[in-house]
């Protein structure tokens, strides 16, 4: 908690120090920042409220359960949906893509998973629709899915295939 | 109707229909919601004053120099290399890049910003290596880069 308030405290300062050196430009700095303060402080909540209910309603259990037995090119595209609904950093999510490895899910839909998690998730697109357009916040989306089904697949031939070279190399 | 109208009216809706399916677990979300919160602020107040002093002493003209359109490739480049290493809130990076992008700066390194930052992360590649593996993990983020700076020119060019 302590460390929690030096960082802004010294960002905050280092403003102050700033604005008094050059007041002229104290009005673009103050009102910038108020303008995005009010917008942030208008969606937090509720993007927090959708996440806090994610975490709760959908548990990682679940997701795991789902994705483990899934196959297929079906299994990437899940592979997204599930990854776009939990919420929280991505380090949270490598534990559950360790746990879906174990389980034996194919490559591509982990990979897929951790890609969704990563920058498509529904609370954060929101954030993105809000603050720079429904025109960038879909192309960005839908580009990002058509990149993350393509990489999944062709992680999953590379691991495949060095695994394979690997084996021959044994014998 | 704005986006921050619809939103705070999907999450009420939403909170609305889990509070009537399920009570307790509805107040256990709203807990996780609050401490998230109080978690996220004093990033959120870091880079609004960030955000601010950008706008207010960088002029537009160094900005668009650096991650604009006449940047060409270095500057795509240098924001997605910026994007791997830092390591902030993704919910956090969108108002930075609106504000980058409101001074200058190209939607291709806005873009490749964004999906770097989210998809990369340096910071947590040991943790990654760990969970994953070597050959996973280095793979993961080293085609996230390629994949990044191909969006971002992809998005440059239809927006």
């Amino acid at each position: 908690m302590k460390r929690d308030a030096i960082i802004p405290g010294i960002t905050l300062i280092i403003a102050i120090i700033l604005l008094s050196i050059f007041p002229d430009r104290q009005e673009a700095v103050i009102t910038t920042s108020w303008d995005f303060f009010i917008e942030m402080i208008l969606i937090l909540p509720a993007v927090m409220i959708l996440m806090g209910l994610f975490s709760v309603f959908v548990p990682k259990e679940m997701v795991v359960k789902y994705l483990g037995k899934a196959a297929g090119i079906k299994a990437v595209f899940l592979g997204i949906l599930m990854g776009s609904l939990p919420t929280g950093p991505l380090y949270v999510a490598f534990p559950m893509a360790s746990a879906l490895l174990k389980k034996g899910a194919k490559i591509s839909c982990i990979i897929a998973f951790l890609s969704a998690w990563a920058c498509i998730k529904i609370p954060q697109e929101m954030v993105e629709l809000q603050f720079l357009g429904p025109r960038f916040m879909a192309a960005r989306l839908v580009l990002t899915i058509i990149f993350v089904v393509i990489m999944g697949i062709l992680i999953e031939r590379l691991i495949e295939w060095s695994d394979k070279k690997q084996t021959n190399l044994r014998r | 109707m704005n986006t921050t109208a619809i939103l705070n009216i999907f999450a009420f809706g939403c909170l609305i229909f889990a509070f009537i399916k399920d009570r307790t677990k509805t107040k256990q979300a709203l807990t996780v919601a609050l401490k998230s919160f109080f978690h996220i602020l004093p990033t959120v107040l870091i880079i609004i004053i960030f955000i601010g002093l950008l706008l207010g002493f960088v002029p537009q003209s160094q900005i668009s120099e650096v991650v604009g359109e006449q940047a060409g490739f270095r500057g795509v480049l240098i924001v997605a290399l910026l994007g791997a290493f830092l390591h902030i809130p993704s919910l956090i990076s969108f108002p930075l890049a609106a504000s980058l992008l409101k001074s200058g700066a190209s939607v291709t390194s806005v873009a490749v910003f964004i999906t770097t930052l989210t998809m990369i992360g340096v910071v947590t590649l040991p943790l990654e290596i760990k969970e994953l593996g070597k050959k996973m993990a280095l793979l993961r983020n080293g085609i996230s880069f390629v994949i990044a700076i191909i969006i971002g020119i992809v998005m440059g060019v239809i927006l």
